[in-house]
């Protein structure tokens, strides 16, 4: 999914003036920042952590190649299988044909972002596949058919109300008078109706947190158990994630897990960790018949070498998100793309190519403050900057911002023409100003629209300081 | 100590006041102040553009212009950041500036840091009959690591009583060419920060940067807010100018 950029400014517009999405991103201060907040106080030295937690995944993209050998390997070993998808539309055929091989209709599905990045749940329907979503909040944006909002979180723009209107909806043959006005009886609803799509799943599907090479073993964090019952009931398990996801050791996952689980949700640990290490074996009492792991590239190496490589660090943990100012104005569904907020604005111009996506980037004041929650620290503001350069290097912003900026530049370089121009500016603004302030100003449009202009002080600084 | 004085491009255009008050209180804090006639912009518009050529000219000049002073100072975190942290960025595969420019990088500091932490200078007699909060501008604090050295100096000011601003470290939503690409966004966060500002109590805002002033001021105009801004430096200095869009 991919907007043109203009549609960036028209989607940020609405959202920042609808109500009901305020109130919605209005908790993640209290959902989210706090939670981080304390957690990551307790903890002793949550900054040596992320130092550690940098260096592991540093180490692990730059050791991409030998670990992901390693990983096929151990894979292999257990009896499991890995494939290899260069992109998107290979990802989704590999899917596909291994669950038209096994005869599945039905597939259950737990939380992935990579899986919304690959599109695969449309995929899945145009074979005649039925994927049920069984996270919590992927399951009542699939009802509404909308995109995940928020990394972690993907229904975060709703109100209970929303999703007590969407359980409605969608499931019209329960008694419509029932009652759904607080959160148990929607969560106990959307259980009942899941457990039914536990039962007669076909095979499951999930992402991955971390892929440790050494055990061959897929971890994932989950609080609500979905991931388990996923993985565990049906023949077939298919894990699809980014080539990314790999780390030497379960060693090395157990330290970002420390990371993940604080920075995300602000929890030591979540409910459920799920280490999935292979098929069912002979002295297993139960598990998947077939596991497979299918490894995404789409894009992941070839930011290797590039100084936005760092982006590859990342383990999705949303606290980038949930700390940006802008995210928190917009949402998520503004940026009309799989992967919103800071993150997104460092992944996306690789993913959706730079003139798809330099919005992105461009959406952001430099704040700091992603970079400076992130756990394994990745220097957002920086790549957001190397993709302006990138998209400026290619001529993508308009032809007046170009020619204004070098106008500027070529004064700025040329101290004397600049205090010519300083002078005029200055005096034409007193000029302008009427009670302290200019409330327009031709091709300012930008500023005027929603501030005026404080009135200078007349004489520039310089000015002042060489005439006695 | 002889100190090159970076006044910025706002200060110069729009509010001399800040950057006279700064000298005054470098000069009582003992410094000799000078200030360099070629200096014009640091460059960031174009660094945060994406226009590293343009950048690289401005910081070429900047460094031409400054590298001969003990320290550098500079009454902005944006720009103070600019030159400490980006310089040395943008010229790094141009030899002899890469060197010139970590070395300038190193003895830039933003005023209220130079003032606390170089020239040990916290109490510069000041009054002002207020209360007030302070806007930490996020460069100040992510890109100077400035977050004390501005409240130990207000704490001296008689008569001004300094009210806790809630989510200080939030950004005003200014962000230089940003808050004209996506005014909208900018709006919501502005006005997030002026009601902060009205629920500290407090009727005077003070910052560290003039871009973030002149973006609530303006903001708080647009508005029809009753809040005063001003920049740390006039506050310090007893500067008698009217305060920022208030008129003459
Ligand atoms: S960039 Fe950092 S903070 Fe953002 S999701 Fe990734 S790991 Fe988390």
């Amino acid at each position: 999914m991919t907007q043109d950029p203009l549609a960036f400014r028209e989607a940020s517009k609405k959202a920042v003036h609808d109500p009901r999405l305020k109130q919605a991103l209005g908790r993640i201060k209290g959902h989210f920042q706090l939670a981080r907040r304390f957690a990551s106080s307790d903890f002793p030295d949550f900054d040596a952590l992320r130092g550690q937690g940098a260096a592991i995944r540093e180490h692990s993209i730059t050791h991409l190649h030998s670990l992901l050998d390693e990983f096929e390997k151990s894979v292999t070993t257990r009896g499991g299988q890995v494939h290899w998808a260069r992109n998107a539309t290979e990802a989704r055929q590999i899917v596909i044909d291994i669950l038209k091989r096994s005869g599945a209709r039905r597939v259950t599905k737990g939380k992935s972002m990579v899986s919304e990045e690959i599109g695969l749940n449309d995929a899945l329907l145009a074979h005649g596949i039925v994927p049920i979503e069984t996270d919590l909040g992927e399951y009542i944006i699939q009802l509404r058919h909308e995109p995940p909002s928020h990394i972690i979180a993907p229904a975060f723009h709703l109100n209970k109300e929303d999703v007590a209107d969407t359980f409605r909806a969608a499931h019209s043959k329960l008694d419509p008078a029932r009652d759904l006005s607080d959160r148990s009886a929607l969560v106990g609803e959307a259980r009942a109706m899941l457990r039914a799509a536990f039962e007669g799943a076909d095979a499951g599907i999930t992402g991955a947190n971390f892929l440790t090479a050494r055990e061959g073993a897929a971890l994932i964090v989950t609080n609500e158990g979905n991931g388990d019952l996923t993985r565990l009931l049906p023949r077939t398990h298919i894990v699809v994630t980014g080539i990314e996801k790999v780390v030497p050791d379960l060693n090395a996952a157990s330290v970002l897990l420390r990371l993940l689980t604080r920075s995300a949700t602000g929890q030591p640990i979540t409910s459920y960790v799920s280490v999935m290490s292979g098929p069912h074996s002979e002295e297993m009492a139960d598990g998947p018949r077939e596991f497979h792991v299918v490894l995404v590239d789409n894009g992941r190496t070839r930011l290797l070498g590039t100084p936005a490589q760092a982006t590859l660090r990342c383990i999705r943990c949303a606290a980038c998100l949930n700390h940006c100012p802008i995210y928190g104005a917009v949402g998520g569904h503004a940026y009309g793309a799989t992967y919103p907020g800071p993150i997104g604005a460092a992944l996306n111009p690789n993913l959706l190519g730079i003139s798809e996506a330099h919005h992105h980037p461009n959406a952001s004041t430099f704040c700091g403050r992603c970079a400076e929650v992130c756990p394994v620290k990745i220097p957002l503001p920086t790549i957001m900057r190397y993709w302006r350069a990138r998209e400026y290097a290619a001529g993508l912003p308009p032809i007046t911002y170009r020619a204004g900026l070098g106008l500027w530049a070529f004064a700025a370089k040329r101290p004397l023409l600049y205090r010519l121009g300083t002078r005029l500016a200055s005096r034409v603004l007193k000029k302008l100003a009427k009670g302290g302030r200019i409330r327009a100003l031709p091709m300012a449009g930008g500023w005027f629209a929603i501030r005026d202009l404080p009135e200078p002080q007349g004489k520039t600084f310089m000015e002042q300081l060489n005439s006695p | 100590m002889r100190v090159g004085f970076f006044v910025t491009c706002l200060v110069d255009t729009m509010r001399p006041s800040v950057g006279f008050s700064a000298i005054k209180l470098l000069e009582r804090a003992g410094c000799e102040v000078i200030v360099p006639p070629t200096q014009t912009c640091c460059g960031q518009p174009a660094w945060n553009s994406g226009a590293d050529a343009h950048c690289r000219d401005l910081a070429r000049k900047v460094i031409d212009s400054f590298l001969e002073f003990d320290y550098v100072v500079v009454p902005s975190g944006s720009c103070a950041g600019m030159i400490r942290n980006h310089y040395p960025e943008a010229l790094k595969d141009d030899g002899a500036y890469h060197l010139r420019a970590l070395s300038l990088a190193k003895k830039t500091y933003e005023l209220t840091q130079f003032l606390v932490e170089v020239a040990r200078a916290t109490d510069f007699s000041a009054k002002y009959n207020a209360s007030a909060c302070y806007h930490d501008s996020c460069s100040c604090l992510r890109e100077m690591f400035v977050r004390d050295a501005p409240r130990q100096l207000l704490a001296n000011v008689e008569g001004l009583e300094l009210k806790p601003l809630k989510d200080a470290d939030v950004c005003c939503g200014f962000g230089g060419l940003f808050s004209v690409k996506y005014p909208e966004i900018s709006e919501r966060m502005a006005d997030d920060k002026l009601s902060d500002a009205k629920n500290s109590e407090a009727s005077l805002v003070i910052g560290p940067d003039l871009g973030c002033l002149l973006h609530l001021a303006g903001r708080a105009a647009r508005r029809g807010e009753n809040l005063k801004f001003r920049h740390i430096a006039e506050v310090l200095a007893n500067c008698s100018q009217a305060s920022i869009g208030e008129g003459t």
